[in-house]
């Protein structure tokens, strides 16, 4: 029997790496999968038996570990209990896979497996049986677009590479995955590394390109070493190299680790920092397509674009066409997180409904909570309320909230979470990632998020909204790149749709969602406090005093208000005021 | 190619063998755009980029020290100042905002006792706040050297540090 454990880096952090080492101790046949994007369960573990039966268990810990090396060695069975659930099944055969189609089933650093899944079929295929043209008509009738942010067609930028006129061309993959709050990319590089290296190499036969260049986040060490390792293999395979697969057709490809900066997920900025400098964006045109890196014709794509590549030339652009909706084809993966009851990474049609995918895929909202809102697009996107739960995921009708796709991170959002310091965490966030270019980007954002923060410590005044809203206006017109343009987007959807929770905070200094510290206070219920001194004890910076069976105060010049005594009390006695 | 200007170069920080860096300035020696890569491989070895430091990259690499230090301070990863011997990133992404990453930078502020970028006075800690990990599923999470550890609590977080004092002490 053969062991498979889910080791992406968040399957590690689980624990995944401690099991794995127990089943190497033991001497099963132990192999690495990437992440199957089912977080909630992991450790994720797979035995396949010797007719290719596979069987998951989840939440695998050291004893249920021990007892599935028991089962695999014939000693016993008593792992059933973490047998994965048929509604945990259900919610994976729901879906549609793609991008994600062999994370989580191969070993990422084995290429064997991934030739053996038709890995590396698709550009054979591309460079012995198609011309250039044929491989971006092909896209062209896939509808494939970006799925980094902008959703811009592929084959339209594939087609202004290829008709660039330039001995050198660079192919150029974009894993700076900045936006908080999504990991598709990192999952598809952890789990599936030779994926993108088969769309990079189609991409770069398309447009004519012999070298390509994988910028990948520094905060990724895993991605980055099993990319590595990829290459590595592939060029051993002769698969990367000179005259690849005897088409005459040569391309290699090296990673770049970034710096850690949101702003170089832009064009522009991107090939700045590949050349050494502030990533700092330019002004459009001349497109990277004309003058991109080293002021050759340059071809940008992001990661679950390329992944979506070896697919649509395998099977055909009309059989990726057929899914997703008019003006949105294929699939997409969202990175769902927050308040979720399952959070992980899921691949879909486009066109399936918000509420299809928080409450059908994603399980509902944790801990029995009512939903309030999703942030769809990061920190360039918005916040869209329950009551357009029934919003298609599109590009078109995202947009028309106020919110945009983005790359897919859906933070979900429950009755605690407060709109206006979310307002406040993204334009802090924005603030600090602005590059400091363009003057309203730079000091806009600066006077957003003063505002924003006076609103949230309580100091909020009349007139605040409304300045708010203009300042959003100057700095969407004022701004060179999709960062400054975009940034007010959360705070205008936050006040198109939770106008209340601003107004709240300004007129009669409350915060509903209790999360604004300076605008509430704890203290213990007399009636309802039995004296079980449990707060007490638990309190991190020693505010509450009472003896054992006697009512319990909290002393409100030491409290810092994190909530833990309203947590842990059985009996409901701590209220914010 | 040894370097002589080496033994006229005075670092403040005695640890700094720029002797180290040979061979990194032998592998970028005349590749255009190198900037970053050299400058990430120098906080591999020294843990940060004093401005002595800076200004011999520069010397060394005929990069004027205007464009280094635009450089270094540009991108987030650069540090300027020296760190403890355990750095912890705490992930501030939107997703750890929401399930409490507050809690755990207050946690940790409280246990090791200083401000963010700054050592604690054991020398084993400094905290940084990082944009997001990725690991969005385990919120709120931080990472420890090449570890991640998620779903914390303010317990669960002040426990890990505890862990990992112990095991200092006792080597």
């Amino acid at each position: 029997m053969k062991v498979f454990v889910g080791r992406g880096s968040c399957g590690n952090a689980a624990g995944a790496s401690e099991i794995f080492s127990m089943f190497e101790d033991s001497g099963c046949d132990v192999r690495t999968v990437g992440c199957v994007g089912m977080c909630y369960l992991e450790p994720i573990v797979d035995v396949q038996d010797g007719d290719g039966e596979r069987r998951t268990f989840v939440k695998v810990d050291e004893k249920v570990a021990s007892e599935i090396i028991k089962m695999v060695k014939g000693e016993a069975n008593n792992a059933d209990a973490n047998s994965i659930s048929k509604e945990d099944i259900d919610i994976l055969k729901a879906q549609k896979r793609i991008a994600l189609l062999n994370c989580g089933v191969i070993n990422p650093d084995d290429i064997e497996e991934y030739i053996a899944q038709e890995g590396y079929s698709a550009v054979k295929k591309a460079v012995t049986e198609m011309t250039p043209e044929q491989v971006i008509a092909e896209i062209k009738v896939s509808g494939l677009a970006g799925r980094g942010g902008a959703g811009f067609p592929t084959w339209f930028k594939w087609n202004a590479a290829r008709n660039s006129q330039n001995a050198k061309k660079y192919m150029i993959c974009n894993a700076d995955e900045g936006d908080p709050g999504a990991f598709m990319d990192r999952a598809i590089i952890e789990g599936d590394p030779h994926v993108l290296i088969e769309g990079m190499m189609i991409g770069a036969y398309a447009i004519g390109s012999d070298e390509g260049i994988v910028y990948v986040r520094a905060e990724y060490p895993l991605a980055i070493i099993r990319l590595e390792h990829a290459l590595n293999q592939a060029r051993e395979k002769g698969i990367l190299g000179n005259n690849i697969f005897g088409s005459g057709f040569s391309f290699d490809i090296r990673i770049k680790a970034g710096a850690g900066a949101f702003v170089c997920g832009e064009e522009t900025a991107l090939i700045a920092s590949l050349e050494g400098e502030r990533g700092m964006p330019r002004l459009k045109p001349p497109f990277p397509a004309q003058k991109g890196y080293w002021g050759k014709p340059s071809n940008i794509n992001n990661v679950e674009t390329f992944a979506n590549v070896p697919w649509i030339i395998k099977n055909g652009g009309t059989a990726y066409s057929v899914l997703g909706t008019e003006n949105s084809k294929g699939t997409k993966v969202f990175a769902l997180t927050g308040k979720i009851a399952k959070g992980g990474l899921v691949e879909v049609p486009m066109g399936i409904s918000i509420n299809d995918i928080i409450f059908n895929v994603g399980g509902g909202i944790k801990d029995g909570k009512e939903f309030k809102a999703v942030q769809m697009g990061g920190p360039s996107g918005g916040c869209i309320p329950k009551n357009l739960g029934d919003t298609q995921v599109d590009y078109a009708s995202l947009a028309a909230t106020g919110a945009i796709m983005g790359s897919g991170g859906m933070v979900v959002m429950d009755e605690t979470t407060c709109m206006v310091d979310m307002a406040r965490f993204f334009l802090d966030f924005t603030r600090k990632e602005s590059c400091g270019k363009c003057t309203h980007c730079r000091i806009g954002t600066d006077r957003m998020l003063k505002i924003l923060e006076r609103i949230c410590d309580g100091n909020g005044l009349k007139g605040d909204i409304e300045t708010l809203e203009e300042l959003s206006v100057h700095i969407s017109d004022g701004a060179l790149c999709a960062l400054g343009q975009t940034a007010a987007n959360p705070v205008l959807t936050t006040i198109r749709y939770f106008r209340n929770e601003y107004e709240d905070h300004i007129t009669n200094k409350k915060c509903t969602a209790v999360q604004c510290k300076p605008l509430i206070n704890f203290s213990i219920d007399e009636v309802k406090c039995t004296g079980c001194t449990i707060c007490a004890r638990k309190c991190p910076v020693g505010a509450i005093t009472g003896e054992l069976k006697k009512v319990h105060t909290i002393d409100t010049d030491k409290c810092d208000k994190c909530g833990v005594c309203k947590n842990i009390c059985k009996f409901d006695a701590v209220e914010v005021l | 190619m040894e370097c002589n200007c080496i033994k006229e170069w005075k670092f403040a920080d005695p640890k700094i063998d720029a002797g180290l860096l040979e061979p990194t300035f032998e592998k970028y020696v005349g590749v255009e755009g190198s900037l970053i890569a050299v400058l990430q491989k120098a906080q591999d070895l020294y843990g940060y980029l004093p401005v002595d430091l800076l200004a011999y990259i520069s010397h060394r690499t005929g990069i004027k020290p205007s464009k280094v230090i635009g450089v270094v301070t540009f991108y987030t990863q650069f540090r300027m100042n020296p760190i403890g011997k355990h750095l912890i990133l705490i992930c501030q992404g939107t997703a750890c905002h929401v399930n409490g990453s507050a809690d755990v930078e207050a946690a940790i502020r409280g246990h090791i006792g200083v401000n963010e970028g700054e050592i604690s006075e054991d020398g084993l800690f400094t905290y940084n706040n990082v944009a997001c990990l990725g690991c969005c599923s385990l919120a709120p999470a931080i990472m420890i050297g090449d570890k991640v550890y998620g779903n914390l609590t303010r317990e669960k977080t002040v426990s890990i540090l505890e862990e990992i004092k112990n095991k200092e002490a006792s080597e």
